[in-house]
């Protein structure tokens, strides 16, 4: 069963915070936690969403919400949801929001230990490509030709060197009960996922692209076009991970340009022709392997 | 359930926590000094799709009696419910 | 109760159970692991009910503590050396979120070069992080401060999380006879934890939040006053404690014929012990010597110092840890203190012990002899002047 936008409760949970203008980030956990409910225990590691929302006396989450150290999204959940089931509590989400950086560079440790004691917890990481908080590094999450203020763009290289990690399968090689990823670009999908995984027990992880207008470049009003785009063009994709097998959800018969997704914004504006060429080879060997080896389920 | 606006008070020694602990969802101050530009609903266009509602990074947008209503105190102005509109009931203007 | 013959670390778990925390979170690492076996084979037999979660670092098993704090659980987790660095930023976020963890610290060297056995620079170099540090100097001490702990860590006044510390292998892995209590008297001691600082279903909270320039210092403020409160609860906890198991500990620091003593040795941990049995030897012999064992050094027993050497001549710091660069960690605070109490006497500061090296009889007795004739301010036992 899918989730629209009438399905949802009118609470808000996560209001009044000081995100930047259009921030995809703060849509992600938003509307998770709407889906979720009052019973969401939210854990945030130190990060965009930590910094722009409990600033006291400022406090932004109006249920339960704690920052975790930045290492310690995955550790902490853990605690959370030991503590709560000791105390008999059981009606209740233990749920993690953390960035790129905080899932998959510096709580990538935790995080693992967390599937392998397949703690019952969702964890969802809003993936906006970069450290967007201390001002666009890059991050294990950058993709490939990315500039940010660490990888720069000059004569002798052209902004990020390395591809994007694959989070999704480092989750599934864990073989967690639930992986899936997602973009706030087609929220309907990423709040089906939410809702299923808070179903089930075990460790949950989703994974959900939500562009930084500020550090992709681009104008604040255009961050939900750019989140489908990401997924039309093939850069990203969105499956999920249960019961040992990989489904894909969407299969585009074709994808829309790779070039014009990058040329709009100001990380990829330096690109040359080689590096874009590169950029749709490599997708191209993706989309290869996942239409070989994943099933394909409706979107 | 939604955070709300407190009455204005100093946070001097006394009132500061002993610990990291305090009221979920408490507001001091909002957010519409940010704003350069403002949506504005043109009802006639609207047909209640409630997507604007659903995309709004801020959750300022309220669809109640199948009007919508927009919490300018903490609107931002980022201009993603008018792009996301496809029957263009939603038009940014100039803040004055 | 029931008599045991017990290394520290058993020891040390039994007082954990006693004192039914809901949540374990912990890593192993020598000589604290015997801790996390025994809890883990207790909660396996059903003798403890907790959730014993097998982290997969330092880092983690205290942030999940925490984490479990926070919803109000009470929380275990024991470490030493390298694992309680790894988890060093863990530490100041327990301390600042105000959380009353208890752990247990098996004082063990810190690596370059890499080092099993035990001196106390682990937990000195956290002095400054917020918790309340304790060090025993026996397995029953040990047990009996497992159960005292969280009774001050988190009475209302202090909510503050305390590190215990024992002496790696000549504490942890060294038998006793213990005093094991019943289940009956440790929970008429120990209250359960009931607390407002915590995620809460029915009064939602936000925790651990940021605080601008001007609320942090009112936090940190308030975080050093709770510090300072913890020593009459401390006084409190004691007097519980004797009354209902018949063990009286001397609050903040121990003395030993200090009343009368011209040169006082003070000192911490296990080695108290020899240092009394030397000072014995030499009151034989006429000579007015006295120890002072230090029990807690957060918060740091000031006044309490001042008043058992205010009649001594010179005194003595025996200690196994080193600032380098500048001289013992505790030397340092025992300085400040006396000059604060407006005590204005010799001070001679003796390192030893770094990196598991034994403290002999001869090495006491010399260390007496040091304090009465006069030596260097600083001191490393056992390094001929000929080999500096």
């Amino acid at each position: 069963m899918s989730i629209t936008a009438r399905d949802l409760c009118r609470d808000e949970f996560f209001y009044g915070h000081k995100a930047c203008a259009g921030c995809g980030g703060s849509l992600a956990v938003r509307n998770a936690l709407k889906v979720l409910g009052r019973n969401a225990f939210a854990v945030l590691p130190a990060g965009c969403m930590s910094a722009v929302g409990f600033n006291f006396p400022q406090l932004c989450f109006a249920n339960n919400a704690i920052i975790s150290t930045f290492a310690g999204t995955a550790s902490m959940l853990t605690g959370v949801e030991a503590g709560l089931r000791a105390k008999g509590i059981t009606d209740f989400t233990a749920v993690g929001f953390a960035g790129d950086g905080g899932t998959a560079d510096i709580g990538i440790q935790a995080f693992s230990g967390a599937i392998d004691r397949g703690d019952n917890i969702l964890y969802i990481c809003y993936d906006n490509e970069a450290y967007m908080n201390t001002g666009i590094q890059k991050s294990g999450l950058t993709p490939f030709g990315a500039k940010t203020t660490t990888t720069p763009s000059g004569k002798n290289i052209h902004g990020n060197i390395r591809p994007k990690k694959n989070m999704f399968e480092i989750a599934a090689a864990h073989d967690i009960a639930y992986a899936a990823t997602a973009t706030i670009g087609y929220m309907e999908d990423f709040l089906t996922k939410v809702q299923k995984a808070s179903e089930i027990n075990g460790t949950k992880y989703i994974h959900v692209i939500a562009p930084c207008p500020t550090g992709w470049g681009v104008p604040v009003s255009d961050t939900v076009e750019i989140a489908r785009e990401i997924v039309n063009c093939g850069l990203w994709y969105l499956a999920e991970y249960e019961n040992g097998e990989f489904t894909l959800n969407r299969n585009p018969k074709q994808f829309t340009d790779v070039s014009e997704y990058l040329k709009k914004q100001g990380r990829f504006r330096h690109l040359t022709d080689d590096d874009i060429n590169l950029i749709i080879n490599s997708r191209d060997e993706k989309w290869n392997k996942i239409r070989k080896d994943w099933k394909f389920g409706k979107d | 359930m939604k955070p709300y606006l407190r009455e204005k008070k100093t946070f001097g020694f006394n009132e500061t926590p002993e610990n990291t602990a305090f009221e979920a969802g408490y507001l001091v101050m909002v957010n519409s000094g940010w704003r350069s530009i403002r949506p504005v609903i043109n009802s006639e266009n609207c047909v209640g799709c409630m997507q604007c509602y659903l995309y709004c990074p801020d959750g300022v947008i309220s669809i109640e009696n199948k009007t919508v209503q927009i919490d300018y105190d903490f609107c931002k102005g980022c201009g993603i419910c008018s792009k996301i509109c496809r029957l263009n009931a939603i038009e940014m203007e100039a803040e004055r | 109760m029931a008599k045991k013959f017990l290394s520290g670390d058993e020891a040390f778990a039994e007082g954990v159970r006693l004192a039914k925390p809901q949540v374990i979170s912990a890593y192993p690492i020598t000589p604290q692991t015997i801790v996390v076996e025994r809890l883990s084979e207790m909660v396996e037999d059903g003798s403890l009910k907790s959730e014993f979660i097998h982290v997969e670092s330092e880092h983690s098993a205290l942030s999940c503590a925490i984490g479990a704090s926070a919803v109000g659980a009470r929380a275990f987790t024991a470490t030493s050396s390298q694992g309680l660095l790894y988890m060093a930023e863990c530490l100041t976020y327990a301390a600042g979120g105000r959380f009353p963890i208890v752990m247990m610290n098996a004082n063990r060297s810190t690596a370059l070069p890499w080092n099993i056995y035990g001196d106390q620079r682990d937990s000195v170099s956290q002095l400054d992080s917020g918790w309340i540090q304790v060090y025993a100097e026996n397995a029953q001490e040990g047990l009996d401060l497992a159960l005292m702990s969280y009774y001050i860590a988190e009475h209302k006044d202090v909510s503050t999380p305390l590190m215990v510390n024992l002496d790696g292998f000549i504490l942890t892995h060294t038998y006793e006879t213990v005093d094991v209590p019943t289940q009956e008297q440790a929970d008429a001691f120990l209250p359960a934890y009931e607390t407002e600082n915590k995620l809460d279903i029915d009064v939602p909270k936000n925790l651990a939040f940021s605080a601008g320039p001007e609320h942090n210092y009112i936090f940190k403020y308030k975080e050093h006053q709770a510090l300072l409160r913890a020593k009459s609860i401390i006084a409190e906890a004691e007097k519980k404690f004797a009354e209902i198991f018949g063990r009286q500990y001397g609050g903040l620091l121990e003395t030993y014929l200090t009343d009368d003593a011209d040169y006082i040795l003070i000192t911490l941990g296990s080695i108290a012990g020899l240092c009394r049995e030397i000072a014995d030897y030499l009151r034989s012999e006429g000579k007015k010597v006295g120890v002072v064992r230090l029990r807690y050094i957060r918060p740091f027993p000031t006044e309490e110092l001042a008043a058992a050497v205010k009649n001594a001549k010179v005194v003595g710091i025996l200690e196994k840890d080193i600032s380098f660069g500048n001289e013992g960690t505790i030397f340092t605070n025992v300085n400040s203190s006396l000059f604060r109490s407006g005590i204005n006497i010799p001070a001679y500061n003796f390192i030893g012990g770094l990196g598991g090296k034994n403290i002999s009889h001869e090495d006491i007795s010399e260390i007496f002899d040091r304090i009465e004739n006069g030596t260097e301010p600083v001191n490393f036992i056992g390094i001929e002047a000929s080999e500096k």
